[in-house]
């Protein structure tokens, strides 16, 4: 019984911990636009939680995913630009939070490498079909 | 004593595993019958004793023996029986443990069912097999043992099985995804046989043909239990995150499936067979390197529970040796194998060609998308996130292109298809489909990928009924006794491809029919979600056997009709302090009401995720028709056992 007792307890000290800090953090938001709305729930979709294992800030329960969703929320609501608010992103926690990685010198070949591929295997489809009407032409 | 007695069965296990490597080389070398034959009996003895030492790992997990360390960490009391057995998976020791157990399982298969194959092919298929098998059981003993006690100071107490894996979807998950992963290592085992004994042949893809089925039947089912756990215990309502776990099994996935089409060229036309020995050593590459990226812990991902950096290292030269090794052998003697046959731009080998080249693609793709960020924070450039908006963007559209092939490639015929054919059998279900899916998107957001996804899988869906149909109306027999003529592999084929229609309309339905809110509510307050209204009437805390449960209770009704109550929960697991979310859901084969409970606020009101998820099921419906269809294609007729290969 005594167990029983601490582990509710300790349940709602629990509870009561994680609440303190954070208590009106999730509260519905609310936004002048529909479209600021669908820019919101892409943000935070596509921005990564700099301290989880692998989530975005839409799905992490963490204190500083909620806190960085407040951030996009207040950006967006003062009329910053999705590129603003993932500049400022970048500039505190580094490209380490856009799960879009940016197009440049380093990701070049990361952006590159699907046509790459499409383009190789297209050779690669002529180049065997060229060689089989050669077997077709001398052998049959 | 029963954990030191299962240890020592291990390492008999071990000892038995490099025999069955060593003995039948020498045998096939100085051409010895009696040590090639041996290859049978060791094989089965490396089997007996690996699952003896499973069974010891269970027996003490069952009666609580925490002396053993891993048992300690994985299990408690608290905990009831059926977890305590799946705890045996739960971690890196013993997860690794049923990987050598379905690894040697399906070795004795392999070799109980060898008995038509020439002798010297089936000495060097079981040596292969078993120096698979001696690598991973020495990985186990050396580097990470299940066995190891923690004497004299033993606790009492078990740290738990993490609160994650208590659950029915991760009973049954590990050990489908490695039936799939191993199971792989069988047409790779038949490719180096083939590459050293030269006997590569129609006979040979035949027999390599069903172990491919199954192996990617099992894996599509592991893959598809994995997304269903994660969808529905991750709590985030999410099927797929592109995580690089995720990645790791989908690697091997894409490309076992360009390797049971090529296998399809090289039984029926004799074509592309190095192409398909290249295909085989890859896939097998790529289940390794999925072992790899998740056991060594080079990646951040969400669903790795076990890693460990030194452990890396041994899989990565067990893939060096191993892979390597069959690499090798296949550019000195890949020259030696002929095709026999040719086709030409129409032929159904050209659209195979095709499917293969794309599948491939989307592999390298994947892999590019998985590993640059290792690489590039290897090479100084900063860490870098390659999450679900690259995928969709490079990914999706070369998905659907391959999926579009998949109407035409069935219908054409080998070798060559009159064009003036094609175009006669494909307009008007195209016209059709392209009805039903303007039909179908007034009801919809519309997005061009989407509509053009839906589109063709409404396509490849006519198009496969109307094969079958015109296969089984024939003027001369009834329609029935013709359909029982039909080959298995047939119906395989369609079958598995239907699967691949409903995953899709899945996929294309849940992205861009689905709504989801984020609500805070009182108890007594109610939100609604597209048509239907969730009431939080009633909120309570309970104590289970190993977690307090602090449960809502939620009154859904659909336009005033009502539907039930759901029951999400948050749960504190008190021996790891431990929180987990464990969402509502209603199923449903249109829809499913998905519940996340949130946090308390301070004025008792909770925040609460509500979504409504359109057609989410037909994705792993998708994913169980698949695999039906791969298992009816392996068990045709024409793949049982009958002669040599010669």
């Amino acid at each position: 019984m005594a167990l029983w007792l601490r582990a509710v307890f300790v349940w709602f000290a629990f509870l009561s911990g994680i609440n303190s800090g954070m208590a009106l953090a999730d509260s519905i938001r609310e936004f002048e636009t529909p479209s600021q709305k669908v820019r919101y729930e892409q943000l935070i979709q596509s921005l990564r939680c700099p301290k989880c294992q692998n989530q975005s800030l839409a799905d992490s329960d963490s204190a500083i995913a909620t806190d960085l969703r407040d951030q996009v929320y207040r950006m967006i609501t003062s009329n910053k630009s999705n590129t603003d608010i993932e500049d400022y992103m970048v500039a505190r926690y580094g490209e380490f939070v856009l799960y879009k990685p940016v197009f440049e010198s380093h990701t070049f070949f990361l952006w590159a490498a699907p046509l790459l591929f499409l383009s190789v295997g297209a050779i690669v489809f002529i180049l065997v079909l060229r060689a089989q009407r050669k077997i077709t032409e001398t052998e049959f | 004593m029963i954990p030191e007695l299962a240890h020592f069965s291990l390492i008999l296990a071990m000892c038995f595993a490099v025999l069955g490597f060593l003995v039948p080389v020498i045998g096939v070398y100085q051409r010895d019958r009696v040590l090639a034959r041996l290859s049978l009996p060791l094989t089965y003895l490396t089997g007996v004793f690996t699952f003896l030492a499973f069974l010891g790992l269970c027996y003490s997990f069952s009666v609580d023996d925490f002396s053993v360390l891993y048992i300690a960490e994985n299990s408690s009391q608290l905990l009831p029986l059926w977890f305590k057995i799946s705890a045996v998976w739960g971690g890196h020791e013993g997860s690794l443990l049923l990987w050598v157990l379905i690894l040697s399982g399906w070795n004795c298969y392999v070799a109980f069912r060898s008995h038509a194959l020439y002798e010297d092919f089936r000495g060097i298929l079981l040596s292969v097999l078993s120096l698979i098998s001696s690598g991973f059981l020495s990985f186990l003993l050396f580097t990470s043992s299940p066995f190891v006690r923690l004497l004299p100071n033993s606790p009492q107490i078990g740290g738990d099985l993490n609160p994650l894996l208590q659950d029915f979807g991760l009973i049954i998950h590990p050990p489908m995804l490695y039936m799939g992963y191993v199971g792989f290592s069988v047409p790779f085992a038949f490719a180096i046989a083939a590459l050293i004994t030269g006997k590569m042949d129609a006979q040979w893809a035949r027999w390599v043909r069903p172990w491919v089925n199954f192996a990617w039947a099992f894996l599509t089912l592991g893959i598809a239990l994995g997304s269903w756990w994660a969808y529905y215990e991750l709590g985030w309502g999410g099927w797929w995150f592109w995580d690089p776990v995720e990645n790791a099994s989908f690697m091997p996935w894409l490309a076992g499936t360009a390797l049971l089409h090529s296998l399809a060229v090289s039984e029926k036309r004799g074509l592309f067979k190095s192409w398909t020995l290249l295909l085989a050593i890859f896939t097998f590459a790529l289940s390794f390197l999925g072992t790899f990226l998740v056991r060594s812990g080079v990646l951040t991902s969400v669903h790795s529970f076990a890693s460990d950096p030194t452990r890396g290292t041994y899989v990565l030269t067990m893939l060096l040796i191993i892979v390597g090794g069959g690499l090798l052998l296949f550019a000195m003697r890949a020259s030696s194998i002929r095709n026999t046959s040719y086709f030409d731009i129409f032929g159904k080998e050209s659209w195979l060609l095709l499917n293969n080249i794309l599948l491939i693609t989307l592999t390298l793709i994947v892999f590019v998308g998985t590993l640059s960020p290792l690489v590039l924070e290897a090479m100084g450039s900063g860490r870098v996130s390659v999450g679900p908006p690259y995928f969709n963007l490079v990914f999706n559209p070369v998905a659907c292109l391959l999926i579009f092939f998949m109407g035409i490639g069935p219908i054409s015929r080998w070798q060559s298809t009159k064009p003036k054919y094609l175009l006669r059998v494909t307009w008007f279900p195209f016209i059709l489909a392209l009805f039903i899916a303007t039909a179908c998107f007034q009801f919809l957001l519309f997005e061009w990928l989407a509509f053009f996804a839906f589109t063709i899988a409404l396509w490849v869906l006519i198009m496969a009924i109307r094969d079958l149909l015109g296969k089984a109306v024939t003027k001369d027999t009834t329609v029935f006794t013709r359909m029982r003529k039909l080959p298995k592999s047939r119906y395989g084929m369609h079958i598995a491809h239907i699967g691949v229609v409903i995953s899709l309309i899945g996929v294309v339905l849940v992205s861009i029919n689905s709504e989801e809110r984020f609500v805070r509510l009182h108890v007594g307050e109610s939100a609604s979600v597209k048509n239907y209204q969730f009431t939080l009437s009633d909120m309570a805390v309970s104590r289970e056997a190993n977690f307090v449960s602090q449960k809502a209770e939620f009154n859904v009704t659909n336009n005033d009709v009502a539907l039930g109550v759901m029951y999400p929960e948050k749960r504190y697991y008190q021996t790891r302090g431990q929180v987990m979310t464990e969402a509502a859901l209603s199923t449903g084969f249109t829809r499913d009401l998905y519940i996340a409970l949130g946090e308390r606020y301070d004025d008792d009101s909770w925040s609460v995720k509500i979504y409504v998820k359109s057609f989410v099921r037909w994705i792993w419906l998708g994913a169980l028709v698949m695999m039906f269809g791969g298992i009816l294609a392996a068990l045709d007729k024409r793949y049982k056992p009958r002669g040599e290969i010669e």
